[in-house]
């Protein structure tokens, strides 16, 4: 059967195509756009936030009128921002930009997407359960938004949800929900992705013939399925003393406003920090993982060579993912917890980071002796090197004892995970834009317009987070409502200013990427099906690939990256290339 | 209909390592499975160590009524087996009784919990009464949530089974059903001393 005949027969209904979609291709954009949308909400929410930073006290200019209309008297009182409303715009902002925007983005849309076709599958191994995820990542995403309505509002504990002010606080119920509905979406995909990369490959795709970007998403997906179940159990816990009266995390004799707290005791709050910790660590190779694998899909294109060390890369991987597990408690140095044990996630910490750097230098190396093409994709992941780099590199005072008891909490912290999480995985993700989008919609991004947004972008990235690591080590705490409010932070002041106008400029660069992939998508001119003249799977089908993406099942005959192969006709050989290329 | 058409219309298996998709999916869910639980019981060891006193399991909780729940799941995995070796042997009838037994035997646990629950509830032990029962409601509650997670499971194949009893998958798929009942068996193997005698 052909895939004409697939595409005929799949015609029938709107909603079974574009809505109830069983397609991995189709969720894939689903999760792509749903993702967009939940980023640009926290990305709003944190401009909303960094007004009351640059100017505490002051009235949100433009949309100052609208939120003290729209949103409860009590927490925008004439455009200014009230400390209750302040917390839950932080709270939100990080488990929206965490759990609904960024992991759905990397593993949700791009893993959906382009794993089936690099390993040359016809669909996910289980279609039906793929959209079962998307659908429940849906509406515990909304279930998240919607919690704003709520009378007391939103969570306001951050998105660590710290005990027992969690437990105390409102809004946090609905959070619990939400995390365990979006939870148990993320299992479901990490069990599909797991089983189609080992189980789906096509004839002739051995495991050390996976590209990069498949083997990040499989590490990826290992670490979901074994970290996430415990925050889910966390979360159940957490739930249970919100909501049955239990004591999971409420020690004996806790005080609240100058009052005993009406609760049997017993529980213990660090164990909270714990199971938080235990997902929280390996979510961050959550986040970073597959974005190394975009990033080492450009960068083989854009140089025309093969990638430096690819084993290296990938056994580095699996090591960052195993490894991944025995580091939390490094968040945690300041908690009262036995020094002993400080000493130990001191080690393991300093350990993870050699196979980080190792992948980086791989990727670095990777350049050297390179043509390479400056497209827009490769200019983000060319980006992504030295951005990546001061993001890791800003994390090793904090893995150390001595040095955190100074930096723990302050806006130094912040800087470096951002550093981590948008320099470098937002910027791999938006190079795997520009890089996929002939894939997605067979038409290529506007080029002009790719480099306005990028230079825009990384000019007011490094804008906005790079002040911190100065006001982080002159001591400003983070969290703070009014940081004018202690002394010893008005020296640094002036630089919340420059990341609050950083991130308002880096919100109005982000206009024209939005405009051009949808007027693209609309209006766009077909471009050639594989534009790069890449050798992976993925562009040896149609663009955008039909229903079951492959006209016959590709038949695989080499590794992923042969490019400029000595005695070669041409600078590439497909990895479905026959013997003689 | 290609093997590739095929594997997108689940009339036909991909399976470049050699083990069924569904088999391999179901593996990999215990393990988060087993991630889960693992994470409660080491709460339970927590709170334990912590606490300055812990109750008697036998001196709260009614052990008779929990050893027979046990030895019901126990026979119910037994039932289990021997539905999934019917299924294999094409014995039709053979399959819905044993099926059928195994059901019956998850409806009977949960009736026994349910009396149970009543008797604390009627005494006036809640979860919020001490962190003892906290932990006693959470992970047996939680437990029978996946015992009556399975009973949907195990009707809905045996539903789907009257119709499709010739599927070239459908033993597979009794034993996927299998594997995640001994889960649900074992789960209760480790409660039960844990909480019960301990």
């Amino acid at each position: 059967m052909n895939s004409n005949a697939h595409a005929s027969r799949h015609e029938a209904s709107f909603w079974s195509r574009y809505v109830f979609s069983l397609d991995h291709k189709v969720i894939g954009l689903q999760y792509l756009f749903t993702s967009m949308f939940f980023l640009l909400s926290g990305f709003g929410m944190i401009m909303l936030l960094r007004w009351q930073l640059a100017f505490p006290g002051h009235p949100v200019p433009l949309v100052g009128g609208l939120i003290s209309r729209l949103l409860p008297a009590d927490w925008a009182p004439g455009g200014v921002l009230t400390p209750q409303f302040y917390n839950q715009l932080g709270a939100m902002h990080g488990t929206i930009m965490v759990f609904l925007g960024i992991v759905p983005l990397g593993v949700g849309a791009f893993g959906n997407y382009i794993l089936p076709l690099q390993i040359g599958a016809p669909d996910m191994a289980f279609p039906r359960l793929n959209m079962m995820s998307y659908w429940l990542y849906l509406p515990g995403g909304l279930l998240m938004l919607a919690s704003f309505l709520l009378p007391g509002g939103a969570a306001q504990s951050g998105w660590t949800s710290y005990v027992p002010l969690s437990i105390i606080n409102p809004g946090q119920t609905v959070w619990l929900l939400a995390m365990v509905i979006i939870i148990t979406s993320s299992l479901l995909g990490a069990v599909n992705f797991i089983t189609t990369t080992l189980n789906m490959r096509a004839p002739g795709m051995t495991l050390g013939r996976m590209p990069v970007f498949v083997w990040s998403e499989l590490v990826t997906a290992v670490l979901l399925l074994l970290a996430f179940p415990p925050l889910e159990a966390a979360s159940i816990l957490q739930l249970m003393d919100r909501v049955a009266g239990t004591s999971f995390y409420l020690p004996t004799g806790l005080v609240v406003a100058g009052q005993a707290l009406k609760a049997s005791g017993g529980g213990q709050p660090i164990l909270w920090q714990h199971l938080f910790w235990f997902l929280a660590h390996p979510e961050v190779y959550v986040l970073i993982l597959p974005a190394m694998g975009v990033v080492a899909e450009i960068i083989a294109n854009g140089t025309r060579k093969p990638l430096f060390g690819y084993k290296e890369i990938v056994g580095s991987m699996i090591f960052i993912g195993g490894m991944s597990f025995v580091v939390w408690a490094h968040h945690m140095f300041l908690s009262g917890m036995t020094p002993a044990l400080g000493n130990f996630f001191l080690v393991t910490t300093m350990i993870i980071s050699v196979p980080s750097v190792a992948v980086l230098t791989c990727l670095i190396w990777s350049l050297k002796g390179g043509s390479i093409r400056f497209t827009t994709p490769m200019l983000f992941a060319l980006a992504f090197l030295p951005l990546f780099g001061i993001g890791g590199l800003t994390g090793l005072p904090l893995g150390l004892t001595v040095t955190d008891i100074y930096l723990h909490d302050t806006y130094y912290v912040i800087g470096h995970f951002h550093y981590v999480v948008v320099t470098g995985t937002i910027i791999a993700l938006m190079g795997g834009t520009y890089y996929w989008f002939p894939k997605w919609f067979g038409k290529r991004l506007n080029d002009f317009w790719g480099k306005v947004h990028f230079w825009g972008t990384v000019a007011c990235m490094n804008g906005v987070f790079f002040p911190m690591f100065i006001q982080g080590l002159a001591g400003v705490q983070r969290r703070l409502y009014d940081p004018t409010a202690q002394l010893h932070n008005l020296t640094t002041q002036p630089m919340n200013v420059v990341s609050s106008f950083s991130a308002w400029l880096l919100f109005l660069f982000q206009i024209p990427f939005l405009v051009n992939i949808f007027y693209t998508i609309f209006k766009g001119e077909r471009c050639e099906e594989n534009p790069w003249e890449a050798t992976t799977l993925e562009w040896a089908c149609a663009s955008p690939p039909p229903h079951g993406n492959f006209d016959k099942p590709p038949r695989v005959h080499r590794g992923p990256y042969e490019y400029s192969a000595p005695g070669a006709r041409k600078d590439w050989i497909a990895q479905n290339a026959p013997e003689a290329a | 209909m290609s093997a590739q058409a095929a594997a997108v219309h689940g009339g036909g298996e991909y399976a470049s390592t050699g083990i069924p998709n569904g088999k391999l999916g179901v593996w990999l869910f215990l393990a988060s499975e087993i991630m889960l639980f693992a994470t409660l019981f080491t709460t339970y060891v927590v709170l334990r160590i912590s606490a300055p006193s812990w109750p008697r399991g036998w001196e709260e909780l009614n052990v008779p009524l929990g050893a027979l729940n046990t030895l019901v799941l126990i026979t119910s995995s037994v039932t289990m087996v021997l539905a999934y070796a019917k299924a294999q042997a094409r014995d039709k009838a053979g399959f819905y009784r044993y099926i059928g037994l195994t059901l019956a035997l998850s409806f009977v646990f949960l009736i026994i919990k349910s009396f149970e629950y009543k008797a604390k509830f009627d005494r006036g032990h809640f979860p919020s009464t001490n962190i003892f029962f906290a932990i006693y409601f959470t992970l047996t509650g939680l437990h029978a949530l996946h015992v009556i997670g399975g009973i949907v499971f195990n009707s809905g194949l045996a539903l789907w089974g009257r119709r499709h009893w010739d599927h070239p998958l459908f033993a597979g798929r009794v034993e996927c059903a299998g594997l995640y009942w001994h889960f649900v068996d074992i789960v209760w193997i480790f409660l039960f001393p844990a909480l019960y005698l301990l």
